[in-house]
């Protein structure tokens, strides 16, 4: 059959000379699940688009060159002020070009949102388990991109020159000058010599404009190609399982969910950029080194590493006529890799403490893992504090407090607070999970009494509907491994048995506390006896 | 029913909130500073009418010649322009003992009565001490508005903070707001350098750049802002909440209104 439009006969014709109507069959009727947690990633994606273009509008006008020029463009209050040519290019985006200002808060927008979408997704994928296998490498790839986007992110607040910029910027060289040994050399080597210096700016400007995003475009499309290749994850629910995907197609319901999502990331990020005002550059004035304003503060995304800074006591070693400058150094370069370690090495640690093989396409809901849950809850409130720390003296001025107080106050919170949660959360995942298996076993309450023949009041119990039923007969209930032997039958010492030991002990911490769910039997027992209308166990009708 | 309703969370927090009104009105309602010195019998020597406020407002704490008393300081050496900024701000008299006086939203004397109060204070001093300024010193109108944003970035920012929004000083003190300061009161806290702020004397900071530094800080409270809402003016921090909590919390509403299933 010969198509008769014009796009039927283009389509074939096209394929006839490169074949792709496979592909894109296959393609457009590849099936996702649907979940708005799923689409995280995609305002991190549509963000990055939106990066990409307002990007490219800037480097039209910005010079990144600390070339001394003196302003004489339209913004009154700094004329005839001595600048460098990156700053005096960046108020002449900001005044004088059509759309300027409009473009860079659009810029700086997407930023702020391209780097806090793919924190929040990645706090969506380790709640959920998604990280699991046959997903380890989309962990790594995603916590890559998380850490890259965080350096170009600082990177472009560093590259207008400005007076908060140039702040941050000196606090960097600080960061390097404090590792030991190599810490001026390489302070020497990234600056081109003295700070500031004029190498800087331009090759801050490669590394922002070319080296990291050519990394990105690279990094992306294997995580998104890696999503369609190892299928979208699912949460559990009625006749999902762990070998299929429910969901729609892709064409035509989620190009049209996917790119009306896309419109309304793009949307919000223009109605900010035109409406609120970020990086008032013009405010913050050229960056002079003597010169530094109260509130300096980094973007979101570094504000951990600056409140951590702010918090840690003023510890120096003095060895060999050397200065070791514990204070910054502790907080700004061991502290952020310890975490990231941590944060890289998850997946292996929970699996080796699991000792589970198989891939893992079901999600899981949050409470069915207590100790992951608590583990992540008691993270994200560890980088809270620090975070919040980050704007003390904010709070002190908002909250009329001594800031000195609230250091301290934030000292013993970094410590007791994520203890804390973590008991918190772990205790109310393991409730929720009682909550479940008495839904399983007992019904929903209706709401409803009934009174009996000889006077007895009991309460109507309903049957689950199949989404309830599918979704909270999903606990897995994993047991904790148990540590072998010392030495087998034969009376042979067990291979590698320290190793097991703690493998044991380790898995006991993970899944020692544990709800045992209901068996399949027992909640298609329960559920059969409510649809009868009889309440099952009769515990309420017990005299 | 009305108790089914009242299960619903939104439906109790809006109980909440509206049991919360009455109370948190009156509180915003109740008086906020003493009511204002009275003015009876006034003399007509203002040297003599300053004392007698002086004695009645002061002496308690600065002592009966302005000498100061047990580690509250003397106001004799700040002199006129002394009083006439930390009585025209409402800092003094002081409403409770704390780190430091804050600005009150109104003075608690008039004009003529916060003159007359510094005209006795300079009567006590040797003539050398700061006298109020003139209406031809504060004059900024035709300073030079490029230098006053250098020097105020370089002298004033790091405890006013760029925008002149105050900032946080050590152990509860901080350095106030500059939005409400009149160019007077500036220009007399540049000369007398009340609390932690250091003094500029005509020597480090001539007349003319005190002058270009207030022409700043009148730019600066003006209210237009090439970018749209200033969120205060604040920096990095409250953009940062904005985004989270306005524009991201938009984006993830909207993700969830596309990711709702069809019913």
């Amino acid at each position: 059959m010969t198509p008769t439009t014009p796009l039927g006969r283009t389509a074939v014709a096209l394929d006839q000379r490169f074949g792709g109507a496979k592909f894109m069959k296959k393609t457009f009727n590849k099936v996702f699940p649907d979940h708005w947690s799923f689409m995280l990633g995609e305002i991190a994606l549509y963000s990055f688009i939106v990066l990409l273009l307002s990007g490219v509008y800037l480097t039209l006008w910005f010079k990144p060159s600390m070339t001394e020029v003196v302003y004489n463009g339209s913004y009154m209050p700094l004329h005839g002020v001595k600048m460098s040519e990156a700053y005096a290019s960046t108020l002449n985006i900001s005044f004088d070009v059509r759309g300027g200002l409009l473009m860079r808060q659009i810029h700086h927008w997407a930023a702020l949102f391209f780097v806090a979408s793919i924190s929040v997704h990645m706090l969506r994928v380790f709640f959920t388990g998604a990280f699991r296998k046959p997903r380890e490498l989309q962990w790594i790839i995603g916590l890559v991109l998380l850490v890259l986007a965080v350096i170009e992110g600082f990177a472009g607040y560093s590259l207008p020159d400005d007076l908060l910029s140039g702040t941050g910027l000196r606090i960097s060289q600080a960061l390097m000058q404090a590792s030991p040994v190599f810490g001026s050399w390489m302070a020497f080597f990234v600056f081109g010599g003295e700070f500031p210096g004029l190498d800087f700016i331009p090759r801050l400007y490669m590394v922002h404009v070319l080296l990291i995003p050519l990394i990105f475009l690279g990094l992306i499309g294997a995580h998104v190609g890696m999503v369609a290749y190892q299928k979208h994850t699912q949460y559990p629910g009625p006749g999902r399982t762990n070998r299929n995907v429910v969901g729609f197609p892709l064409l035509p319901v989620y190009i049209a969910k996917a790119g009306g999502f896309f419109f309304a990331v793009f949307g919000v990020i223009i109605l900010l950029g035109g409406l609120v005002t970020i990086n008032p550059v013009w405010l913050f004035g050229p960056y002079v080194p003597d010169q530094v304003s109260a509130g300096s503060q980094p973007d979101w995304y570094m504000g951990f590493l600056d409140g951590a800074v702010r918090m840690m006591p003023n510890w120096e070693l003095h060895l060999w006529d050397h200065t070791l400058s514990l204070n910054i150094m502790i907080p700004g370069m061991i502290l952020p890799v310890v975490m990231l370690a941590v944060v890289g090495a998850y997946p292996w640690l929970e699996a080796w403490a699991t000792r589970r093989t198989g891939e893992h396409h079901l999600l899981d809901r949050p409470r069915n893992v207590p100790t992951r849950t608590a583990l992540g809850a008691a993270f994200l409130s560890f980088y809270l504090v620090l975070f919040i720390e980050s704007g003390n003296d904010l709070i002190a001025a908002a909250f009329h407090l001594s800031i000195n107080q609230i250091t301290i106050a934030f000292r013993v919170m970094i410590f007791l607070v994520p203890v804390f949660v973590f008991w918190l959360t772990k205790r109310i995942a393991l409730s929720l999970q009682r909550r479940d298996v008495d839904r399983l076993l007992h019904g929903n309450e209706s709401g409803r009494l009934l009174r009996l023949p000889h006077g007895e009041f009991i309460e109507v119990h309903a049957p689950l509907n199949e989404r309830d039923l599918a979704r909270l007969s999903a606990n897995p209930g994993l047991a904790p491994i148990e540590a072998p032997a010392a030495t087998d039958d034969a009376g042979h010492p067990t291979p590698g048995l320290r190793v097991k030991r703690l493998q044991a002990r380790v898995s006991h911490f993970f899944y020692g506390d544990r709800i045992v769910p209901p068996s399949v039997e027992e909640i298609e027992a329960a559920q059969a006896q409510l649809q009868s209308g009889h309440e099952p166990h009769g515990e309420l009708t017990q005299h | 029913m009305t108790a089914a309703r009242l299960r619903r969370p939104a439906a109790t927090l809006a109980l909440l909130v509206l049991s919360a009104a009455p109370a948190v009105s009156a509180y915003a309602a109740a008086p906020t500073s003493a009511s204002a010195v009275r003015t009876a019998n006034q003399p007509s020597d203002p040297l003599v009418w300053g004392k007698m406020l002086y004695q009645e407002g002061c002496a308690s704490c600065h002592g009966l010649t302005g000498q100061g008393l047990n580690g509250v300081p003397s106001v004799v050496a700040k002199g006129a322009a002394g009083v006439d900024f930390e009585v025209s701000t409402g800092r003094m008299p002081l409403a409770t003992i704390t780190d430091q006086a804050l600005r009150r939203p109104h003075s608690l004397y008039t004009e003529d009565q916060t003159a007359a109060m510094a005209a006795y204070v300079a009567s006590l001093g040797q003539g050398s001490e700061p006298a109020i300024p003139t209406v031809a010193q504060v004059d900024w109108k035709r300073a030079d508005l490029a230098m006053g944003g250098e020097l105020f970035r370089t002298n004033c920012a790091q405890c006013h903070s760029f925008a002149g929004q105050g900032g946080a000083l050590t152990l509860g003190k901080q350095a106030p707001n500059l939005m409400q300061a009149t160019p007077t009161q500036i220009y007399e806290a540049m000369l007398i350098g009340p609390n932690n702020m250091p003094q500029f004397s005509d020597a480090t900071l001539p007349p003319a750049q005190k002058q270009a530094v207030i022409r700043y800080i009148e730019f600066l409270k003006q209210p237009d802002n090439p970018g749209g809402l200033n969120l205060g003016r604040l920096g990095p921090v409250s953009e940062g909440l904005f985004g989270w909590v306005a524009g991201f919390g938009l984006l993830v509403v909207i993700a969830v209104w596309i990711g709702v299933k069809a019913k």
